[in-house]
């Protein structure tokens, strides 16, 4: 996300923002000069742990990656280049997780924002109970994904499930679909299971973005005549764009990264395996350190190549948020 | 949108407003189809919860039928659940693991984010960009190192092995948020620290840092709450009962027998670690809402 916003030091951004923020002006260099030292020493100790956190472990599954590398049989370990991305791009596997996580994102997230658009409007209207529904749709997010996975589960169990429940006793079709067992169901149960815990996230930061909205743009096209739904369209809409465009990337790279919603739902079975889960099936349970570490190291790229798209189409909004902080 | 110079950590949808030009709601109730989605939105959220309560309180032959209530209600699954020894290891991993690797990010984060957000430094908007890009790696490919390296070095399956790579998440998110609460105390107040003759350092540790303590505090629950939802690190990291901590006990429960249906007894156990999270969530509500959208809408 650093793309274009490297900026000068101390420069000044956001109007009528903080012109108290360069107090070095007004005061001897020494105090910048004390300050540029303070501020290494401060942030030094964190980006020593980010790089041995992070940093290294990522050089070091490139390096695995282009290993052949067993922990079947101890002391197994060759250099064979880029031997382990071609058999994982020429597997079929790789190609169905890839797409099953772009389908599952898909879904999600536009599920997501659409709710969470529809869910902030709801909270920023003045009605009794507000504050009730503002807690009863935060309840979800304090659920740990892996109990929100259980919870649809008991929800889409064959007998025992409320929705088959109901179906029956509605006497509708679908009471005997054993819903986690079918490819196109079992997604789609995945899909609920995240829609249901994080589109609440999406609502606050849309929220958020709608209570910054000044009231005189409304006064004014309630002057134009402009009825809701144009007001919505045309002046609503545009102003949250920023909150909307980061809670889509938030959104994306978390979907993406899917990992306990399938792995406690259907371990993956039924078109559920997502990158991440195809990774650590070769990983653990193959014991194959090479092989997962290079679909691990695919996993990686292919979000990092998402953040790049997103950054080029809504850059100026990022930029925007970015110069903002700064 | 810079008209409006409230930030959303100053934003409390629920508790009285500030007196602020921002956009008050402008209906004055919503009519009956309102209402109806308003109540469809509760049993969204609420309903499956429900039905996690309803499974749990069934054993036996009622764990295939989708009785709307219980016939007969029992408490067996949560006894089994306390009995369970491992389940409760599991608490206490989870407890020392979530609770140590914010501490850790929480000391190394208040130092980089005050430097970020407040001192002159070079390349900070860089800085600042590449740590947060930290916060999108799938943690699979930090997850597939370590690994390999733990089971060389002997960390795999330990506590201190999972506490570690929670780092590479939570220091992030950390720097991120307290960033976000460092730039909202007045600048006014470390000029008259200097004034006094503080140094910078002086400034930060004698006059920002107490006055940061709820910025602290709704970073601290932040984290938190993400290292304790976090599941795939410990599920690759750890094997056994004494490192794994609470979301990988639950998916891996197996109940009292091979041949238990043991949902009803995963539903306990599922209720059980749910209640006190959603007891923080309602108790801390004001603040996570701040947390989570601190630093995203900028006036």
């Amino acid at each position: 996300m650093a793309a274009g916003i490297d900026q000068a030091p101390g420069r000044h951004t956001g109007p009528g923002r903080r012109t108290s923020a360069r107090p070095g002006r007004a005061t001897p260099s020494g105090r910048t000069q004390a300050e540029r030292r303070l501020a290494r020493k401060m942030v030094a100790p964190a980006l020593t742990v980010m790089a041995l956190v992070a940093a290294f472990p990522i050089a070091y599954a490139v390096w695995l990656s282009m290993n052949q590398y067993s922990l079947r049989q101890s002391g197994l370990s060759r250099f064979v280049g880029l031997n382990n991305y071609i058999s994982a791009l020429t597997s079929g596997e790789w190609w169905t997780a890839m797409g099953q996580t772009f389908i599952f994102t898909a879904f999600s997230v536009s599920l997501e924002i659409v709710l969470g658009i529809g869910l902030a409007l709801l909270l920023n209207m003045a009605f009794r109970g507000r504050g009730l529904l503002r807690t009863v749709v935060l309840v979800p997010y304090a659920v740990l994904t892996v109990v929100s996975a259980i919870t649809w589960r008991t929800m889409f169990e064959p007998n025992l499930g409320l929705v088959t429940t109901v179906l029956n006793a509605l006497g509708l079709p679908g009471g005997d679909v054993v819903w986690l067992g079918e490819p196109g169901y079992a997604m789609a149960v995945i899909v609920l299971a995240d829609v249901w815990k994080t589109a609440p996230f999406v609502a606050l930061l849309v929220l958020a973005g709608l209570q910054v909205i000044p009231t005189d743009v409304y006064e004014a096209a309630e002057l134009d005549g402009a009825g809701k739904w144009k007001t919505f369209l045309n002046i609503t809409l545009p102003l949250l764009k920023p909150a909307i465009v980061l809670a889509a990337i938030f959104r994306t790279l978390d979907a993406l990264r899917v990992f306990d919603l399938p792995f406690v739902l259907t371990r993956g079975a039924n078109g559920t395996e997502s990158m991440s889960m195809l990774a650590y099936r070769e990983l653990r349970e193959n014991r194959l350190v090479g092989e997962g570490s290079a679909l691990s190291i695919l996993t990686f790229i292919t979000v990092m190549v998402v953040s790049l798209i997103y950054i080029r189409f809504a850059g100026g909004n990022i930029r925007a948020v970015a110069e903002e902080k700064e | 949108m810079s008209t409006a110079q409230g930030t959303v950590a100053a934003l409390p949808a629920a508790a009285p407003r500030p007196a602020r030009k921002v956009r008050r709601p402008r209906n004055a109730g919503p009519g009956p189809f309102l209402w109806l989605i308003i109540v469809a939105v509760m049993a969204f959220s609420l309903v499956p919860f429900y039905w996690l309560l309803n499974t749990s309180l069934k054993a036996g032959s009622a764990l295939s039928s989708g009785e709307l209530f219980p016939s007969a209600p029992t408490l067996a699954n949560y006894v089994t659940v306390f009995q369970d020894g491992d389940f409760l290891l599991s608490i206490r991993n989870s407890v020392i693991i979530a609770v140590s690797a914010t501490a850790i990010a929480m000391v190394f984060a208040s130092f980089a984010a005050y430097a970020l957000a407040r001192l002159r430094m070079r390349r900070k908007a860089f800085l600042l960009a590449l740590i947060l890009s930290v916060t999108t790696f799938p943690a699979i490919a930090i997850a597939a190192p370590l690994f390999s390296i733990w089971t060389q070095i002997g960390l795999y399956d330990t506590l201190l092995g999972v506490i570690i790579p929670k780092l590479t998440f939570a220091l992030p998110l950390a720097i991120y948020t307290l960033t976000s609460f460092f730039r909202e105390i007045p600048r006014e107040l470390e000029e008259s620290a200097y004034m006094d003759g503080a140094s910078p350092f002086q400034a930060f540790y004698r006059v920002i840092l107490p006055l940061a303590v709820p910025g602290l505090a709704t970073t601290a629950i932040l984290v938190f709450i993400s290292v304790w939802n976090e599941f795939l690190l410990p599920v690759t990291l750890t094997s056994s009962p004494e490192a794994r901590p609470v979301p990988v006990a639950i998916a891996f429960f197996s109940g009292t027998s091979e041949f238990d249906q043991p949902l009803g007894t995963i539903s306990a156990a599922s209720i059980i670690i749910t209640i006190p999270l959603v007891i923080l969530v309602l108790v801390c509500q004001k603040r996570i809402v701040s947390g989570l959208t601190a630093g995203a809408v900028k006036g």
